[in-house]
């Protein structure tokens, strides 16, 4: 996993348009590349096809598959695991922070996902 | 008498060129003051859309993401927004419809707009999403009902001034065009 010293990849989910926009235009901003996907489906395609994801960045309500699902499948995948997953939400529910971070998530951020949170997070994963 | 034909010739052309600068200078200012005075009321609209609540500091958030790798960043993502929040709408207003409420279903739309409001900094609209989402936990159809008239009405006034805002914003280009001489 990981591409070292050279850019940081980061694979951003959400079905959202407007987050998708917002997430994508923060971590661009803080010069990573960046896939931006509107469904948990679309973004295991995507790690099927390229693996070297540095981080993923995942909203949690979605239809069809969540991000809590997105998290478990990465988790229970050999290839996959090692990548950080992080889980955002536009709700602050404790099970539900609870359950992702027992799961393996990195981190559980409450939307609006500010800058800061992406640099503090890209940061730690870097170390 | 050459000597004075070319000397006569060389103050008018020196003439002529005193007033093309001077007109230049003055298309200059005219410019300059158009920009300037069109900037002041879009500022004005804007600090409006905050006083008045319809904005909040997730705006800000929003501008300071734009830069001139993304110029145009923040109406990008407010057209976005009004394209989604319409469909939503629009699916809100079809199971309002229905005479089988489905308040989950409801709860599950107002969710999505609500968070696409927040994402904007659309602050009345987030508001209004968390009163219908309060009468879809409490199954009150009339009070839903209400909140989403409401709600549309936020919508389209948001919608109106914010097109209105970068309508202007446009108008006034960037500063290099003020400074751009106009044929």
């Amino acid at each position: 996993m990981g591409s070292g010293d050279s850019e940081m990849h980061v694979l951003a989910v959400d079905d959202s348009s407007v987050d998708r926009a917002v997430i994508a235009r923060i971590l661009r901003k803080s010069k990573y590349r960046v896939t931006a996907v509107d469904s948990a489906e679309r973004a295991l395609e995507i790690l099927e096809m390229e693996p070297s994801v540095d981080m993923i960045i995942t909203d949690y309500c979605m239809p069809e598959m969540n991000g809590y699902e997105l998290l478990r499948k990465v988790k229970e995948s050999r290839q996959l695991r090692e990548i950080p997953v992080v889980i955002m939400s536009s709700e602050n529910v404790p099970n539900r922070i609870t359950r992702c971070l027992e799961e393996g998530a990195e981190d559980f951020l409450i939307k609006p996902v500010r800058p800061s949170d992406v640099s503090r997070l890209c940061g730690r994963i870097r170390h | 008498m050459l000597m004075i034909c070319y000397s006569l010739y060389l103050i008018h052309n020196l003439v002529l060129l005193r007033y093309h600068l001077l007109d230049c200078y003055y298309i200059e200012k005219s410019n300059r003051m158009d920009y300037v005075n069109t900037r002041r009321q879009a500022a004005s609209m804007r600090k409006c859309l905050f006083d008045q609540g319809y904005l909040d500091e997730q705006f800000y958030q929003l501008e300071d993401l734009q830069d001139d790798a993304s110029p145009n960043f923040v109406e990008e993502v407010v057209t976005l927004f009004f394209r989604d929040s319409l469909r939503l709408m629009a699916n809100i207003d079809q199971s309002l419809d229905k005479c089988a409420k489905d308040f989950n279903k409801l709860d599950v739309y107002m969710q999505q707009l609500k968070g696409s409001c927040t994402s904007i900094g659309a602050s009345k609209m987030k508001t209004e999403c968390t009163v219908f989402r309060d009468y879809c936990r409490d199954e009150n159809i009339e009070g839903c009902m209400r909140s989403f008239q409401k709600l549309k009405r936020e919508h389209s006034v948001l919608r109106q001034k914010l097109e209105s805002y970068f309508q202007l914003l446009r108008q006034a280009g960037p500063i290099e065009c003020a400074t751009r001489p106009s044929k």
